[in-house]
C-alpha cells in the first residue's frame, strides 16, 4: 500500500513497489489523461508534475515517489481548463489527434512556471516530446501566446 | 412514392431503429452489470446515440434546444475530417454552426439501414473528397424537411419560407421558427426526393477557417482514447506475436506466470500469438516479459535487409515480373539518340507508422453476441474482422469507433488488434478484455510502408531538354499483400505508379515526349502497408530529386528546367510558380542557406514546396518550407495549414529517421529510442499557401507529404554538391 498525493488529494495506492506511475495514475487512479506511448522514458506522452517539474511517468517506480511529493496530471492541470496554455491551444486548435498533448502541455506548464518568457531556443530545450501528427510550430506558438496571455493577467 | 398512410410509419421505422441500435450497443448482458453503466463510462467522442429524439435524416439529428448533432461516417484521427464533414452538412443545413455537435453512428447501424452512411473507411485522404456531395446533399434534405414542417404548422407555401442560422422565417408574415422546434415535425416527413446543392458562390461555411470539434477534451485529459477505456469488469491484455513475420507460437509454460499477482488467464491468440489478461495492463505485461514462449519461426527465420537489398537490386535490370505503368514515344529509342544520358540509383526502406498511441481494442464476447470498441480508419472493415473472430453473423456484433490517437494508414486495411482482442474475449465469454500492444509490439509487427529501389534514366538533347525517361521502380507491392482484388488482371498494381500515370489523381506533372515507367514486383516476406502517402512519399523523391539532378546536368535552373516540362500541366506550374515566388527563388538566399524544390500531382491535388536549408559540418538544418497546395476547393483553410505542417514532421521524420530493417527475419528496431521522430528542435518554419483553383475535390492529409523530402534533398545537393539517394538521410556523408 502507497500513499501519493495527486491533484492536491492523497490517495492510497495498491500496487507492486515497481509498477511505474504511469500505471498506477491510469489503471489504479482513473486519471488516463496520461497517456503510454513508449515506456522508455523517450516520447513524453506521460509527462506529469512532481514538485512542479516535468517528469515522464512510465519510467519512474512508485517507490521512487513519496507522499510528501506534489504530482500534477493533465486533470489537475487547472480547475476549469483556464490554464494559459489550455487557453492559448484552444485558441490555435493546436491538437490534431490529441494523444500527446497532455504531455506536450504538461511539459510546457513546467517550462512556463520556470521560465515565463521563454524563447525558441528554451522550447526547444525543454518540449522533447514526440508528436507523430506534427504539431510542432502551433505548440511553438501556444506556448508564447500563452506567455503573453500569462503576463498581460488575462488568464490565471 | 405516396406520402399519406406511410407519415407515421416512416417516423415508426426510425423510432425503431435508432433505438434498436441504442439497445444493442448498450444492451450486452455484461455479468453482474446493468447495461447502463456501459453507457456511462463509455467515451467521450464514440458513439453515443443515446438522444431519444427522433433524426431528421441519417445525417442530421436536432434537439429541441436547437442543438444539432450531425452524423459522421468516417474517422477523426487527427486529420480534422470530424469538422470538415460537419461544415459540408451544416452548410446545407444552414443551421447555427455554434451547436454543432457530432456522433459516430456505428458500423453495425449502417449495415441494418443498408449502408446509409455510405463508406466508413478513412484513408487515402478520401473523408471529403468521395463524401462531398451526398453529406452535403444530407443536410440540404434535412433543411428542406425542416422548412416543411414549419411551413405546414403555419399552413404557409414552402416557397415563402427560408432558413438561415437554424430560424426559419415565414417572409410575407415575419414569423420565425426554430429548428429545434420544429425537428420532431420535421421527422415525420417523407424526404424530397430531390434537392439543389448550392453554388459554391453562396457558401458560407465552406471555406472558413472554422475552429475544430474536437478540441477542448483534448486539452485536459477527457478524451478518452481507445487505450484509455474502461468497462465495468474489464480485464486488461497484454500480448506476444511471433517476431518473425510467418512463424508460429509453439508453447509457453503458463505455469511459470499463473500465480502473478493479478493474472487471470495465459491464452493462445490464433496460430502466432501467445497473451496474457490480467487485472491490470502492468500486471499482464510484466507476466508476459517473464512468460516463457517458444517459436516456431519457420522458413524466413533467417530474412535480413541483405537478402531483401538483393533482391531489388536484380529487380533494377531484370525483366521478370515487369510491369508498364505509363509509357510514351519510344525511351529506349529516345535514351539511345540522346547528346546527354544521366543515371541513378535511388533507395527508400520500410517504415513504421508508429502511431502515438499502439495498437488496442476492447471486446466482449458472449455466445450470442460480440462487441468491439476500438480506433479503426474503417469501421465497417473493423467489424467484419471482429465477426470473422468472433464466429458470430454480423448483425450479431457492433464495434464503437473511438477517435484515434494517429492512424497513418495502420488502422485502416488491418484490424489484426481487434482479431487478436476477440480472440481473447472469446476464451473469457461475458468478460471485457482490453488488448493493448506495447510500443515493441508495435514495432515488431507493423504494416510497413514497402521497401522500393529505382532507377532512372534521362535523356537531354544537346540544348538540355529532357527528351526520354526511363523508370525502373523495383521493390514490394502494398496491393499484392492487402488488396490483390484490386490489381490488373495482367498482375499488376497499379498503385505502385503513384505519381508517374498519365493522367488521373496521380499523375505525373511532367510531359516527356520518350517515357517508360516499369515496375519489378518484389515481394519480400515482411508485410507492407499504405503508409500517408503510401508510394508517393519515394515516387516523389524518385523522380523530383532525378528532375533536379537533370536540370543540373543540363545546365539549366532547377525551376526553368521543370517550367519547360509543364505547360500542358497548369495546376501544377502554377502551385510551383507560387511557392518559388514566395520565397524568392532567384534572388540570393541568407549567408550558408540553399534551396531545393518539388511539385507533385497526388489524391486529386497539386502540391509544390521550396525548402530552405543549411549544411554545417554534415548536418542539415531544415530552415524554412514554403507549401502551395491546390485542393480545388478548400473547406478549411486553417486545418488544410495544420495538415500541411504535420505532413511535413511525418514525412520529414521518415527522411532523416525513419527505417527499420530485417535481421533474423524480424525487425531490427524496437521503440522511439531507435525509430526517432522529429521534434520541436527540428522544425523548420513552414508558410502555407492555399490556393484552391475550384471545380474539383482534392485530398489534404496526404499530398504534401510528397514535396518535403525531395526539396530538402534537392536543397541538401544545392549546398554541398552532394546526391542523398538513400533515405534516411542518416547514410549520408555530407561534412
Amino acid at each position: 500500500m502507497a500513499k501519493l498525493k495527486v491533484n492536491g488529494e492523497l490517495l492510497q495506492v495498491e500496487a507492486d513497489p515497481s509498477t511505474p506511475l504511469l500505471w498506477v495514475l491510469r489503471e489504479q487512479l482513473g486519471l488516463t489523461g496520461t497517456k503510454y506511448g513508449c515506456g522508455i522514458g523517450v516520447c513524453g506522452s506521460c509527462t506529469v508534475h512532481i514538485d512542479g517539474a516535468a517528469v515522464r511517468a512510465c519510467t519512474l517506480p512508485i517507490a521512487e515517489v513519496n507522499e510528501g511529493q506534489e504530482i500534477v496530471t493533465i486533470e489537475g492541470l487547472s480547475a476549469s481548463n483556464d490554464h494559459p496554455l489550455q487557453q492559448a491551444w484552444a485558441e490555435l486548435d493546436v491538437p490534431q489527434c490529441g494523444y500527446c498533448q497532455p504531455g506536450i502541455i504538461m511539459t510546457a506548464a513546467a517550462l512556463l512556471a520556470e521560465n515565463p518568457d521563454p524563447s525558441d531556443a528554451d522550447i526547444d530545450a525543454a518540449v522533447t516530446n514526440i508528436c507523430r501528427c506534427g504539431t510542432f510550430n502551433r505548440v511553438r506558438r501556444g506556448i508564447h501566446l500563452a506567455a503573453t496571455m500569462k503576463k498581460n493577467g488575462g488568464a490565471s | 412514392m405516396s406520402n399519406a398512410p406511410i407519415k407515421v410509419s416512416r417516423r415508426d421505422f426510425i423510432i425503431r431503429s435508432t433505438q434498436a441500435g441504442t439497445a444493442f450497443a448498450l444492451g450486452l448482458s455484461l455479468p453482474g452489470l446493468g447495461s447502463g453503466a456501459v453507457a456511462a463510462e463509455g467515451p467521450a467522442g464514440a458513439d453515443n446515440s443515446h438522444t431519444e429524439t427522433p433524426e431528421v435524416n441519417a445525417w442530421v439529428v436536432i434537439e429541441p434546444d436547437d442543438t444539432v448533432i450531425i452524423r459522421i461516417a468516417r474517422s477523426e484521427m487527427g486529420q480534422g475530417t470530424l469538422t470538415g464533414l460537419a461544415q459540408l452538412v451544416a452548410e446545407e443545413l444552414m443551421c447555427d454552426w455554434s451547436k454543432v455537435t457530432t456522433e459516430y453512428p456505428t458500423p453495425g447501424e449502417n449495415l441494418k439501414r443498408d449502408r446509409v452512411w455510405g463508406s466508413f473507411s478513412t484513408g487515402g485522404s478520401r473523408g471529403i473528397r468521395e463524401s462531398h456531395d451526398y453529406v452535403r446533399k444530407g443536410g440540404a434534405v434535412a433543411r428542406q424537411m425542416l422548412i416543411q414542417a414549419a411551413a405546414e404548422a403555419w399552413d404557409v407555401p414552402m416557397d415563402e419560407c427560408t432558413a438561415a442560422n437554424s430560424v426559419i422565417t415565414h417572409g410575407p408574415t415575419g414569423r420565425t421558427t426554430t429548428y429545434g422546434k420544429v425537428a420532431s415535425a420535421a421527422a415525420e416527413l417523407w424526404p424530397p426526393e430531390h434537392v439543389a446543392l448550392k453554388d459554391p458562390d453562396d457558401w458560407t461555411l465552406i471555406g472558413k477557417p472554422v475552429k475544430r470539434l474536437d478540441t477542448l477534451d483534448k486539452l485536459n485529459g477527457k478524451q478518452v482514447f481507445g487505450a484509455d477505456l474502461k468497462l465495468p469488469g474489464m480485464l486488461n491484455a497484454a500480448i506476444k506475436a511471433c517476431p518473425v513475420f510467418t512463424g508460429k507460437l509453439s508453447s509457453f509454460d503458463d505455469a511459470a506466470v499463473r500465480d502473478k499477482p493479478g493474472v487471470r488467464a495465459v491464452v493462445a491468440v490464433g496460430e502466432n500469438a501467445v497473451a496474457v489478461v490480467a487485472e491490470t495492463w502492468w500486471q499482464a505485461k510484466t507476466a508476459l516479459d517473464a512468460l516463457p514462449i517458444t517459436w516456431d519461426k519457420g522458413e524466413h527465420a533467417d530474412l535480413s535487409s541483405a537478402d531483401i537489398d538483393a533482391m531489388l537490386d536484380a529487380g533494377l535490370t531484370s525483366s521478370e515480373q515487369v510491369f508498364v505503368g505509363n509509357a510514351a514515344g519510344n525511351a529506349e529509342q529516345g535514351l539511345a539518340g540522346a547528346a546527354k544520358t544521366i543515371e541513378a540509383v535511388y533507395a527508400y526502406p520500410y517504415q513504421n507508422h508508429a502511431t502515438m498511441e499502439p495498437m488496442n481494442a476492447t471486446a466482449v464476447w458472449t455466445p450470442e453476441r460480440c462487441e468491439v470498441w476500438c480506433p479503426t480508419q474503417d469501421g465497417m472493415a473493423a467489424l467484419e474482422a471482429a465477426a470473422d473472430a468472433a464466429g458470430l453473423p454480423i448483425d450479431r456484433c457492433d464495434v464503437h469507433k473511438i477517435h484515434l490517437g494517429g492512424g497513418f494508414g495502420r488502422r485502416g486495411a488491418f484490424h489484426d488488434f481487434v482479431t487478436q482482442a476477440v480472440t481473447i474475449a472469446k476464451q473469457l465469454p461475458g468478460t471485457p478484455v482490453k488488448l493493448l500492444w506495447t510500443r515493441e509490439e508495435d514495432m515488431a509487427h507493423g504494416h510497413y510502408h514497402p521497401v522500393t529501389k529505382c532507377k532512372l534514366v534521362g535523356g537531354l538533347d544537346e540544348n538540355g531538354g529532357l527528351t526520354a525517361l526511363h523508370v525502373r521502380i523495383s521493390g514490394q507491392s502494398i496491393l499484392a499483400a492487402v488488396r490483390p482484388q484490386w490489381m490488373g488482371d495482367d498482375g499488376a498494381d497499379p498503385v505502385t505508379f503513384q505519381g508517374f500515370h498519365a493522367d488521373g489523381d496521380h499523375a505525373i506533372s511532367y510531359s516527356v515526349p520518350n517515357l517508360l515507367v516499369e515496375h519489378a514486383m518484389r515481394n519480400p516476406p515482411v508485410p507492407p502497408g499504405f503508409w500517408r502517402g503510401v508510394n508517393i512519399n519515394q515516387n516523389a523523391i524518385y523522380l523530383e530529386c532525378f528532375i533536379d539532378e537533370l536540370a543540373h546536368a543540363a545546365g539549366k535552373d532547377p525551376l526553368d528546367f521543370r517550367r519547360k516540362l509543364m505547360a500542358e500541366h497548369p495546376k501544377s506550374l502554377a502551385v510551383l510558380e507560387a511557392v518559388a515566388d514566395r520565397i524568392g527563388w532567384g534572388k540570393p538566399a541568407a549567408d550558408g542557406v540553399h534551396r531545393g524544390l518539388a511539385v507533385v500531382k497526388t489524391f486529386g491535388s497539386y502540391v509544390a514546396a521550396c525548402a530552405e536549408v543549411s549544411v554545417d559540418g554534415g548536418k542539415v538544418k531544415v530552415h524554412r518550407i514554403v507549401a502551395a497546395t491546390d485542393p480545388g476547393y478548400a473547406v478549411n483553410p486553417q486545418q488544410i495549414e495544420a495538415q500541411v505542417e504535420g505532413s511535413f514532421v511525418y514525412g520529414l521524420s521518415a527522411l532523416f529517421h525513419g527505417e527499420c530493417t530485417l535481421e533474423n527475419g524480424a525487425v531490427v528496431q524496437s521503440n522511439f529510442h531507435d525509430y526517432p521522430s522529429m521534434q520541436i528542435k527540428d522544425m523548420p518554419q513552414v508558410e502555407v499557401i492555399v490556393m484552391p483553383s475550384g471545380d474539383f475535390w482534392g485530398g489534404i492529409g496526404e499530398p504534401t507529404i510528397a514535396v518535403a523530402a525531395p526539396a530538402v534533398l534537392n536543397a541538401v545537393f544545392a549546398a554541398t554538391g552532394k546526391r542523398v539517394r538513400r533515405v534516411p538521410l542518416k547514410y549520408a556523408e555530407l561534412s
